[in-house]
């Protein structure tokens, strides 16, 4: 098929052999592929090494851990079957910490709005963009826990969030951290403030693959900036924004990083990667943890599955 | 092209080897002392919580001193600064050093899976303290290096200007000090470092001190309800909650940070904290950084007396063992012998020498003098199953979460009281307990 392959054929070895047999041709071509057919595993074989390594093997041996009551630390364990989804699903104690994560959720739209607000008015001919676009982006470049220890400080009372609301004249002394109703806002604050860059140029590189033209004759037509984002932007990059909206619902399910390093789960910020967490290595359950794992992953999946059929996926022709 | 496939060859072997790390160990020889300084070689890496002290040399300096007894032993420090959570994982595998601390949450059950024996119980309890925290079937599997006194550490300065020259004896007395301290207003009586938790886990290291019993924490194995009224640990978590609720401790415990709360303990901003004497020395040098007198810094018992006497356990600190995998386990048992009894180590940190005999640091003379009554650490008969009741009940005496949580309940960030979390601990207690002990 491909050119290589062509000038193999009409090496000088099989050449001569060629057309004496019908049958001969078909031999030949079978040992030309013997060669080749594991061509393209040769190029894939490190990338699923480490696919299977790092992602497979583990999943496996968690779906094996679940069926166990092994206690994470000693070389024997014992089978218990199903046990372990049983008491999962008989302590709905363990899924309340899922409300935390309708926070997170909520914080998520929020997210997407600024995002796409950003992209679009960065799509235009913006002073500056660049330097914007580099500085929207920047938080998602930080290190999630170098993020949790800059944000502690900021909203420590007296801190930097309380110093800034002081200079615009308010003075209430509100507990960011220490106050329950408030605690998991501030701390999905800090993820819109983290991941709203990325999903910017998710955004940012869709508008731009819309062809200008369409601009210019909106605009002849009298379009304004609303209209054309309303009429333009918006469905043609509908699918991003879709992919968007499930990265954030299974993101929020599983949020772990930000709430662990600020506060490790407590005041009722416990997320459910952090209850699981906690039962693995706190108390030493890594079969029950697995086996919530497990659920979390089925979760994800469904929710995922769910949303596909409610806005399949379309193909958006541009013009 | 070849040069990459040995990489991968490589990664695979890394990965396979990784995968099938948790077989375990069946050799157990034990781990003995050699006769001749001379004759024992071999390379050992020590693990160690203590990055400050590969910091500043000090451990350094004490492998070069053993070297001078032991030339063909030569010493390697790997310090980790989250001890707890990365040991335990690399017990999975092999090569977890040759000396190592035992991390507190390994049960004590799994000891002989992972550490060589030291000697007989009867033989090494002669020499050292607290061997009976390690000892499984007659044999010791760790030895710790030194103890040291639960309690407060507390500003002097603080407590003297709120006219307070006495240690309490009762809650009542503690919490009235307190608001004695609050009305001067220049101290946050209490400090509870709550955001870097460990500290609170220290609460737990009291058990056997309000009843002036070491056999407090064995009891907790047979006691269906610890938290009732009378119990130790309803007197110390009590305590906290009764702080907290009076509003003597700081505004928001959500931020709270150790290393400043040194600091600010140093310089009189901070009245008082509970953890081990083995805080005096370090909140010492942060008055002395912050140029207030380091006299100031004082340690006192838990504030509730037995017969008119107060009373402390002296709980040791981490437990030395030697790897049941370690191809020198002499060189790693002479390592041992010699940093418990030559270094001075235990000395330097104004600790209780868990070698028998060796006097008391400066930090407890007060106690002596005071008549506190001194106990060398808590019963550990039952301590297994006490494990095990605490792990099924996921409430954690050993880690901070529910104390966090006692903590939000008494400030009302949490819902319930005193009286509702109790009952709450007490049930899960109570259940787990029916099926451990059946």
């Amino acid at each position: 098929m491909t050119a290589l392959q062509k000038d193999r054929k009409q090496g000088p070895a099989t050449a001569p052999a060629a057309p004496a047999a019908p049958t001969k041709p078909a031999l030949h071509r079978r040992t030309t592929r013997r060669h080749w057919w594991f061509t393209p595993w040769l190029y894939l074989l490190v990338p699923l090494t480490l696919l299977v390594a790092f992602t497979y093997l583990p999943i496996i041996d968690m779906f094996g851990y679940s069926a166990t009551d092994w206690d994470g630390i000693s070389p024997t364990s014992e089978n218990v079957g199903a046990d372990n989804y049983l008491e999962l699903f008989t302590r709905p104690e363990l899924f309340k910490v899922f409300l935390v994560s309708g926070v997170y959720l909520l914080a998520s739209f929020v997210q997407i709005a600024a995002a796409l607000y950003f992209a679009t008015v960065l799509s235009f001919n913006t002073r500056f963009r660049n330097l914007f676009k580099g500085i929207l982006f920047f938080p998602y470049l930080m290190n999630g826990v170098a993020i949790g220890f800059v944000f502690l400080y900021f909203f420590q009372p007296g801190g930097t969030l309380d110093s800034l609301l002081g200079t615009v004249g308010y003075h209430g002394r509100l507990m960011w951290l220490g106050d329950p109703d408030l605690v998991n806002k501030s701390l999905a604050g800090v993820s819109v403030w983290r991941y709203t860059g990325l999903n910017m140029v998710l955004f940012l590189g869709a508008i731009q693959s819309i062809p200008g033209h369409l601009y210019e004759a909106a605009s002849l037509d009298g379009a304004n900036r609303w209209q054309q984002f309303r009429h333009i932007i918006a469905p043609s990059i509908k699918p991003i924004i879709s992919l968007s909206v499930i990265l954030a619902i299974s993101g929020s399910l599983a949020v772990f990083e930000i709430p662990y390093i600020m506060t490790g789960g407590a005041n009722g910020s416990q997320t459910f990667v952090i209850q699981t967490v906690n039962l693995a290595f706190k108390f030493d359950k890594v079969g029950l943890a697995s086996a919530s794992a497990v659920v979390l992953l089925a979760l994800i999946l469904l929710v995922t599955w769910i949303q596909r059929r409610l806005v399949p996926e379309e193909r958006v022709e541009l013009s | 092209m070849r040069r990459g496939w040995v990489a991968v060859a490589a990664a695979t072997m890394v990965v396979l080897t990784a995968c099938s790390g948790g077989s375990g160990g069946t050799s157990s020889s034990a781990a003995s002392a050699a006769a001749d300084p001379a004759k024992v070689s071999g390379d050992i890496t020590v693990l160690t919580n203590r990055t400050d002290q590969i910091k500043d040399g000090s451990l350094k300096k004490y492998a070069d001193e053993f070297s001078r007894t032991y030339p063909n032993v030569n010493v390697k420090f790997e310090g980790l600064t989250d001890y707890e959570g990365e040991v335990k994982i690399r017990m999975n595998t092999e090569n977890y050093g040759d000396v190592l601390l035992i991390p507190d949450n390994v049960s004590i059950n799994q000891y002989p899976t992972f550490f060589s024996p030291l000697g007989d119980s009867a033989e090494l309890s002669k020499t050292y303290n607290w061997t009976d925290y390690t000892t499984v079937k007659d044999k010791v599997y760790g030895i710790a290096n030194y103890g040291t006194a639960t309690g407060l550490v507390y500003n002097k300065a603080v407590w003297q200007q709120a006219g307070v020259t006495q240690w309490p004896k009762t809650t009542q007395e503690f919490i009235d000090d307190l608001k004695a301290i609050k009305a001067k207003g220049q101290a946050t009586p209490y400090y509870t470092n709550y955001k870097d938790a460990w500290p609170l886990q220290k609460w737990t290291d009291n058990i056997g001190g309000p009843s002036c019993d070491q056999g407090g924490k064995d009891k907790l194995s047979t006691t269906a309800e610890p938290w009732a009224a009378g119990q130790d640990l309803n007197a110390i978590d009590g305590l906290l909650y009764t702080t907290v609720h009076e509003k003597l401790s700081e505004d928001d415990p959500t931020t709270t940070n150790w290393e400043k709360s040194k600091t600010l303990l140093g310089t009189g901003r901070i009245g008082a904290m509970l953890l081990g004497s083995w805080a005096v020395p370090q909140m010492q040098a942060a008055a002395t950084a912050a140029g207030q007198n380091p006299d100031d810094i004082g340690f006192m018992p838990f504030p509730q007396a037995t017969a008119g006497k107060l009373c402390t356990i002296i709980q040791p600190d981490y437990k030395y063992a030697v790897n049941v995998h370690s191809k020198n386990k002499e060189a790693a048992r002479a390592w041992i012998d010699w940093y418990l009894n030559k270094s001075g180590s235990a000395q330097a940190e104004q600790a209780v020498s868990s070698v028998k005999g060796s006097p008391l640091p400066a930090s407890l003379k007060p106690f002596e003098a005071q008549g506190v009554t001194l106990l060398l650490g808590q019963n550990q008969q039952n301590a297994a199953v006490i494990s095990k009741i605490d792990k099924g009940s996921e409430i954690g005496l050993g880690s901070p979460d529910y104390r966090q949580k006692l903590v939000d309940t008494a400030r009302g960030a949490a819902q319930g009281d005193m009286n509702s979390y109790f009952a709450d601990l007490n049930k899960k207690w109570a259940a787990s307990q029916k099926t451990v002990t059946g």
